[in-house]
């Protein structure tokens, strides 16, 4: 689409859907024409009510204001969280100060960078794994799927062996983050019974663990105490819900969307390829040029934000990658600029609910696409693609032609 | 040239850890802990502003001389 269809093709500035499909497919554009149409803050009656402001000033003042802001539901669809503040059902990025930091540092500890980093060897070997599994290549022919083949199948992985959770599972927990991320224009009713499944399999698992104690994740939240006493069933199976949802489609979407830049762009990769010590600033520019996650909040009580009537239970987006692309806080903002060297970006959010997996996502990200390039040195985009629909924004379907496989480049 | 850390804004992030890591540590919270309370040496400077310059917070500042 161009930006004048974009344009014609709903009201964005006072009929929002970020679930329309056309809205993950075009959101840079929508976020200009919003901006350029002098509306920072866009409207909704959908979801029984829903305002998303576009800027990175105000995505930054409700991020901070957690006064006004509740964290109970941060996905918004026509339900309302049943587990209320300040837990809310998934803790810590569903509870509220003062719970919030209590829940928070009980699990900042194992996400930290040198608790993190001694995983970057598995995650290469399970990388090459999946390069591998797509058999014989013939360059200048054949086609695979980056989504679909590699991006998918890395973090999922990695989660559920920190968690503790079967990997092969894998295919289960993609269908649960479907039902949690993507199928959020449900009837609240349907919408619920769409996420027990996920709920029993849980409160199963946990019960396993509770059986049969192991050496990971899920046992440490089973074990860790605050002041003398153990987490709560529903706080543990909260928890782990968190871990898993938000650790699988968000990196699967950021390594998706890094190689899809790269597969569109000949010149970034042969710059990428032929300068390796680009890496950590190019994978912080496509964190914030293509940052997959947008959060939720729900409005405590009636208030008056910048002149927009906003109601009590009314649901605010956040999105973090339209702030990433605003011209007043990034210069050539709408470029991809490999070697940017000031960058503030916020695809892991800001303020006290920044991601917790931050550094286990960063390294999958870096990892993935350096090994990615170092097997196919160049690539291009040979077909349709699909886009995920939601707060969370990345491919799905994403066919690549291989035009070069580095021969010396093997497997695990 | 000094830096200055604002631990009340420091959410974490952890790129003045990665960015400068002979600057900034982090704690077990992934927290930014300042290892140079007094000037920086001249060949860290680029690397102090480099922080600053990521530090998506706004935690960090410079006091130049």
């Amino acid at each position: 689409m161009t930006i004048d269809d974009v344009r014609q093709h709903r009201d964005w500035a006072n009929d929002l859907d970020h679930a329309d499909p056309e809205y993950n497919r075009n959101a840079p554009e929508v976020w200009e024409h919003l901006r350029e149409s002098g509306c920072p803050v866009a409207h909704s009656d959908l979801y029984g009510g829903m305002w998303a402001p576009v800027t990175h000033e105000l995505v930054k003042e409700v991020a901070y204001d957690t006064d006004h802001f509740s964290s109970q539901g941060v996905i918004v669809s026509n339900a309302r969280p049943i587990i209320e503040a300040p837990v809310g059902p998934a803790p810590p990025i569903t509870s509220d100060p003062p719970f919030h930091q209590i829940a928070r540092r009980l699990l900042l500890p194992p996400f930290a960078p040198k608790q993190i980093d001694p995983w970057e060897k598995e995650i290469r070997t399970l990388c090459r794994g999946l390069l591998d599994e797509m058999g014989e290549i013939d360059e200048g022919t054949t086609i695979i799927d980056a989504a679909v083949q590699y991006a998918q199948h890395i973090p999922v992985n990695v989660i559920a062996r920190m968690i503790g959770l079967p990997t092969t599972d894998d295919e289960l927990f993609r269908g649960f983050v479907h039902a949690v991320l993507e199928a959020v224009d449900l009837p609240a009713e349907e919408r619920i019974a769409a996420i027990e499944p996920l709920a029993e399999y849980l409160d199963a698992k946990v019960a396993e663990h509770q059986a049969n104690p192991r050496d990971n994740l899920l046992d440490y939240l089973l074990n860790v105490e605050i002041e003398g006493n153990k987490l709560s069933s529903e706080h543990v199976r909260g928890s782990v819900l968190l871990l898993l949802i938000a650790g699988i489609d968000t990196t699967w979407s950021a390594i998706g969307s890094s190689l899809w830049h790269l597969g569109t762009h000949a010149d970034d990769l042969a710059r990428l390829v032929a300068e390796p010590d680009l890496m950590p600033f190019a994978i912080e520019e496509f964190l914030r040029a293509y940052a997959p996650v947008t959060m939720a909040r729900l409005v405590k009580e009636d208030y008056d934000f910048h002149g927009c009537p906003m109601k009590a239970n009314d649901w605010v987006l956040l999105p973090f990658p339209a702030a990433n692309r605003d011209p007043e806080e990034f210069e050539d903002a709408n470029e991809v600029i490999l070697d940017r060297k000031e960058n503030r970006h916020s695809a892991f959010g800001l303020g006290i609910h920044r991601c917790l997996g931050s550094n286990l996502a960063r390294l999958e990200l870096r990892v993935a696409v350096e090994e990615f390039i170092a097997r196919f040195p160049s690539f291009e985009l040979a077909g349709d693609m699909t886009w995920s629909v939601g707060q969370v924004r990345g491919p799905r379907v994403m066919p690549f032609r291989v035009l070069k496989v580095n021969p010396a480049h093997t497997g695990s | 040239m000094r830096v200055k850390l604002d631990s009340e804004k420091c959410q974490g992030h952890n790129r003045c850890y990665a960015l400068a890591p002979e600057l900034f540590d982090v704690d077990d919270y992934g927290t930014a802990v300042l290892l140079i309370d007094g000037e920086i040496p001249s060949e860290l400077e680029d690397k102090a502003r480099l922080a600053v310059a990521n530090c998506p917070e706004y935690a960090i500042t410079i006091d130049e001389d």
